[in-house]
């Protein structure tokens, strides 16, 4: 048990904390925000000459062969910077599913060229009455005699607008709500009867609103063994919730660390405001709740990689829970210790207060992650 | 980063589970079961049953009595512990004084003291606050002269947490009245039995129970080779004990020790026709408190962690009593409401009324509003890290 980071891991951190302060800082991701890809295919090239877009994956497919924890710490450092490039959606979600149940086939033609920087990913899930159940599925995918014929609508896909492939979920078997029934086919983003409308969201960013109106698609297309994709999706799910914790946390030092800042500086009745103890109580409420993420951030980025599933969902509820509670008093507060000035749309602090609310909103909110650790055997396990 | 446990840790937790399964005495094991205050005969019993082990003082140097385990093994020791539900042992000692001595002591103040604070033959508490020095500690006035190889000490005492059962006390005194407040404190060792004009009056609690006391010095001399540290330089020693203290007086693993009671009780309450175990509002509530559990819990790791390195602990120490005597309090107001009509009972309640594992559930619940008042309040916490972590100006 040690909870020190290596010496690899200190020089991985600090170079990703240059590359932000250097070439992705908050002003870059200003002018992005304006554009409808809201990303630079360049820079995500740089990315995969870093090797940051293969930290999670095998080496023998051109990745590092490290454990999510390194992509987890690269994620908190480009959080302090909104770095929009998409990681998330194609690294942890689409890549992570990929290098789990893709053939050696798929694994080269759609991850590896994502691992080098030249192609991006995204993976569809949510749909428009599905919330936050993963078996709640009605696009569907049709046998027919040379493949599948996939029919539905997908919400909410991240990088949806922008990604070469997307790894669709889709109901080959059972009803609506079944557990069972589920496959993931990958489709391209040019194929016939897939429309994409990119959608503004919230924090600047674009997500993608797909059809899928008869699209065609190869067996050479299904990820995995049809009908069984249900535990595979709730793990990708999983490490996208542990994910959206450690690019959270960087999120979240930053606007607290800006708040303090603030607090230093800004002089009302004649002093600076942070010598009111109002105000100090509250900034030593939200270090504790920073502390708080930071610590479940950790534990769910070393839980990701874990196959103990009860273990992975108890951490990582605990730690998207703490996100959704603990990081949103801090991201409250902020804005409040600001007053009028952190509703603006000039300082930055508010870009922060949006990326962490979506942040919030993504696999599974606060009441969500209670409700299924409390669901879990070992939860009510009474000696 | 690892956070997985190699299998000699996993043997040595099998080791410490089985051991501890032989060692409780059949009293302790059912006073356990129902969640029961341990009195100081049970506790000290405990004491010196892992005394015996050379388990007593885990996180102390092994030269020193400690068992030389690194971090993992301590926190698989504790979790055990708290697992069975052993007595929770008296801090002043072991986790206070002791280190502070083993820092801070001449080798003779070691030699004699130290022994004694293992085998629990000397039981030690704390004489910090004043009636009129509470969060203003620095201010107290417990007089200390000169007069010989003597100080001869004036004055009062208060929350001296156990006094009642003590031998020794680590107490603060004014040895000055020139310059800051704090410049005039030393730190010093006296003999509580055996030294005449020191009287002890313990408070009886909200909780029903006498956990702190009173205590009175008149004309009460305590030799000058019992101070430590140089004379008006008690109070670096007194910062150093509280930061010490900070790490410990939580109640991270009380607080776990409560989660199962909370869940004992929840399951062992009628609802309807299931239990209230399986209310769906009430799971949540509990869920939510454990989750909360778990990420100050993984905060303390982080701090055990890095005092394994050699570190001082890190900021994230300074949160541990705020947020784990909040988590504390939370536990205890999930088992009064858990109890339901049985809220309404109390420690002499007849078996028939109030079952024997929910019968010191109010008691604790209410003395443990003092979790967020010891050791410095909440509200000093927060000034703590306002001024020494965040830095912010002072008005």
């Amino acid at each position: 048990m040690n909870f020190d980071l290596t010496e690899e891991q200190q020089i991985l951190v600090d170079s990703v904390a240059r590359f932000v302060q250097d070439d992705s800082n908050v002003e870059r991701f200003r002018k992005l925000r304006e554009i409808e890809r809201g990303w630079d295919p360049e820079m995500w090239a740089r990315m995969g000459e870093y090797g940051w877009l293969g930290v999670p994956f095998a080496e023998e497919h051109g990745g590092v062969g490290a454990r999510f924890v390194d992509l987890a710490l690269i994620l908190e450092q480009l959080g302090r910077g909104l770095v929009p490039e998409p990681i998330l959606a194609s690294v942890v979600l689409a890549g992570g599913l990929l290098s789990r149940l893709g053939s050696e086939e798929q694994i080269g033609r759609f991850l590896e060229p994502m691992i080098e920087g030249r192609r991006s990913l995204a993976l569809a899930y949510a749909e428009r009455q599905s919330r936050y159940d993963l078996c709640d599925c009605l696009t569907t995918a049709e046998r027919n005699g040379s493949g599948w014929t996939l029919r539905g609508q997908k919400l909410w896909v991240l990088n949806g607008h922008a990604a070469d492939h997307v790894l669709v979920v889709a109901r080959s078997g059972g009803s609506q709500l079944d557990a069972s029934g589920l496959s993931i086919f990958a489709v391209d983003a040019g194929a016939p009867g897939l429309s994409i409308t990119p959608v503004n969201g919230m924090d600047g960013q674009r997500t993608g609103l797909i059809e899928l109106d008869g699209v065609q698609v190869g067996d050479d297309r299904l990820l995995g063994p049809a009908d069984e994709a249900l535990p595979h999706v709730e793990w990708a799910i999983d490490r996208g919730a542990a994910a959206a914790c450690a690019e959270g946390q960087g999120a979240i030092q930053e606007l607290f660390d800006r708040t303090v800042a603030y607090l230093k500086e800004r002089q009302q009745f004649g002093v600076p405001i942070g010598s009111f103890q109002a105000l100090q109580h509250r900034a030593a409420d939200m270090y504790a709740e920073l502390e708080l993420c930071r610590s479940t951030m950790i534990l769910a980025a070393i839980q990701a990689d874990s196959e103990d599933e009860d273990e992975r969902r108890a951490d990582i509820s605990a730690a998207k829970h703490q996100l959704a509670v603990g990081g949103w008093f801090v991201q409250s507060s902020a804005i409040q210790l600001f007053g009028g000035i952190g509703v603006t749309d000039e300082q930055d602090e508010g870009l922060f207060f949006k990326r962490l609310r979506v942040l919030n909103a993504l696999f599974g909110d606060a009441d969500h992650h209670v409700d299924r650790y409390q669901a879990l055997p070992r939860f009510a396990a009474v000696e | 980063m690892d956070m997985s446990f190699t299998p000699e840790q996993q043997a040595f937790r099998q080791e410490v589970r089985e051991w501890i399964a032989g060692a409780m005495p059949p009293e302790m094991k059912r006073n356990a079961e129902n969640g029961a205050a341990f009195d100081q005969q049970a506790t000290m019993e405990w004491h010196r049953i892992l005394y015996a082990k050379g388990w007593i003082a885990p996180a102390w140097p092994a030269e020193y009595g400690g068992t030389g385990w690194d971090v993992a093994r301590r926190f698989i020791f504790q979790d055990e512990l708290v697992r069975a539900g052993t007595p929770q042992l008296s801090p002043f000692g072991l986790g206070m004084v002791g280190p502070l001595l083993i820092q801070f002591g001449t080798d003779a103040q070691k030699e004699r003291f130290l022994p004694k604070i293992l085998s629990g033959g000397e039981v030690w508490c704390q004489g910090y606050s004043e009636p009129n020095a509470g969060s203003d500690l620095a201010s107290l006035q417990l007089r200390a002269d000169k007069d010989g190889d003597d100080y001869v000490l004036n004055g009062q005492k208060t929350w001296t947490t156990y006094a009642q059962y003590a031998d020794w006390i680590f107490l603060l005194c004014r040895t000055s009245s020139e310059g800051r407040k704090q410049e005039g404190i030393s730190f010093l060792l006296a003999d509580l039995k055996n030294t005449p004009g020191i009287t002890v009056k313990p408070f009886l609690t909200t909780g029903g129970t006498y956990a702190f006391s009173e205590t009175w010095f008149k004309d009460a001399r305590v030799p000058q080779e019992n101070r430590v540290g140089p004379e008006n330089g008690g109070w670096t020693l007194a910062k150093a004990l509280l930061g010490h203290e900070r790490t410990q007086i939580g109640g991270i693993a009380e607080s776990g020790r409560w989660l199962a009671q909370v869940k004992r009780i929840a399951r062992n309450t009628p609802r309807g026709t299931a239990s209230l175990l399986d209310d769906a509002h009430f799971r949540r509530r509990i869920a939510a408190l454990e989750m909360r559990h778990r990420a100050l819990t993984m905060a303390n790791l982080r701090t055990l962690s890095a005092a394994q390195l050699g570190r001082a602990p890190g900021p994230e120490s300074s949160i541990l009593k705020l947020v784990g005597t909040e988590i504390y309090q939370g536990m205890t107001e999930l088992a009064m409401d858990a109890m339901g009509h049985d809220a309404l009972g109390w420690l002499d309640s007849p078996a028939e009324a109030l079952p024997e594992h929910e019968r010191w559930v109010a008691s604790e619940f209410n003395y443990l509003r003092a979790a967020t008042i010891y050791g410095g309040s909440n509200e000093i916490q927060r000034n703590i890290i306002a001024k020494n972590i965040l830095r912010l100006p002072t008005a």
